[in-house]
């Protein structure tokens, strides 16, 4: 593990909170490992969608539900290292310019579920100038409190399409499992926003 | 009607909102029919898995979605096939066949050949489509599959259905 990474200042399990704070209606989709145990510490919700595979998906998957659901905002919470894997999906997801989409990488620029191996991050590969690349206008890097509290609301609210990477420090924190039954979480998550359409027959 | 309007139709009847793509010139005509549509919203890929994904997050949202590709992209897809399969999303996918019959790019032959069992192991019923005339049902009875009866299915388009391409030879 890195030694600037252990020391820096702010902590995923004090920004999750924050962020789902009085989420509303908003959509959330966790991407697989650390973010899906954070917004679960944070308070499992029929609204929440965390991912236990599917690596290099969260974005796409924000995609879809975004552009289904365009009256409520999305928000998709994940790791640098599954950032990493999907990046063409920040790409895709720009071209579609969806005005209800937000991206938040917690990036402690480790794999902390494999062994707390150094992600690219750690060597200079720059998420959010990769999100303003890829054409994100409100694209933002925060490494501090003060910088945190003016990018919360813009995840949560707008305006338009948001991207935010966060330094978080690589710490191993305790487990904080989701259901892991992939079709329980489907379909309370589809009859929370469709409720009995959701489960009758078409 | 060419082939592909029945592909266009059938989307069309099963109130389709979101297809995705990666570009394929077998599928050409039944994208830009899908661009100009205003019920319909397109989703350009950079590579096939993220349609999985998309797919899955329409689904989620209470949209129905399609996947268009060529055979070479199933190969992108494998592991993003495991979230559609352990959630149960319903896929539907129209898959371009290359590297099967008079084909001119020997790179495209890996693919073209395992594309069939790579769907069935991923979970995927899969049907082929070799004759213009029939492309109309089984493209109906993909969807069918898919929204109504809740599973992973693919139709695959023969390469005797799009033009030979010779780069120029």
């Amino acid at each position: 593990m890195t030694l600037d990474a252990q020391n820096f200042a702010l902590r995923r399990r004090d920004i999750v909170p924050e962020l789902l704070k009085d989420r509303g209606d908003m959509l959330v989709v966790a991407g697989l490992g650390s973010t899906a145990w954070d917004i679960t510490a944070a308070g499992d919700h029929d609204l929440s969608f965390p991912l236990w595979g599917a690596m290099g998906g969260s974005v796409s998957i924000g995609i879809g539900l975004a552009i289904a659901q365009p009256k409520r905002r999305v928000l998709v919470i994940t790791g640098d290292g599954e950032m990493l894997m999907g990046m063409g999906s920040l790409a895709t997801a720009a071209r579609l310019n969806l005005h209800n989409l937000s991206v938040c990488v917690l990036d402690n620029e480790h794999y902390v579920e494999t062994g707390m191996q150094t992600t690219h991050t750690s060597t200079g590969t720059n998420l959010s100038a990769i999100a303003s690349g890829c054409g994100f206008e409100n694209s933002v890097a925060v490494s501090s409190q003060n910088e945190l509290a003016d990018v919360l609301p813009r995840l949560r609210e707008g305006p338009g399409m948001q991207f935010a990477s966060i330094k978080v420090r690589a710490e191993k924190l305790g487990f904080s499992l989701p259901p892991k039954d992939g079709v329980y979480l489907k379909t309370r998550f589809r009859k929370a926003i469709l409720g009995d359409a959701a489960v009758s027959s078409t | 009607m060419e082939w592909w309007q029945g592909i266009f139709k059938a989307i069309k009847d099963a109130n389709v909102r979101q297809v995705a793509y990666v570009p394929d010139a077998g599928h050409a005509k039944l994208i830009q029919a899908c661009v100009d549509d205003d019920e319909i919203t397109t989703i350009s890929l950079t590579t096939e898995e993220e349609g999985i994904a998309v797919l899955a997050g329409a689904w989620l949202g209470g949209d129905r979605g399609v996947l268009l590709m060529q055979s070479s992209g199933v190969g992108n897809c494998v592991n993003m096939f495991s979230l559609a399969n352990t959630c149960q999303f319903p896929m539907a996918l129209f898959v371009t066949m290359r590297g099967q019959w008079k084909e001119f790019n020997p790179w495209q032959l890996p693919m073209g050949s395992t594309t069939e069992p790579t769907l069935e192991l991923a979970g995927f019923s899969v049907n082929t489509a070799e004759d213009p005339n029939d492309v109309s049902d089984f493209a109906a009875a993909t969807l069918h599959h898919a929204f109504v009866g809740g599973e992973m299915s693919a139709l695959l388009l023969h390469q005797k259905l799009t033009p030979v391409k010779t780069f120029g030879k």
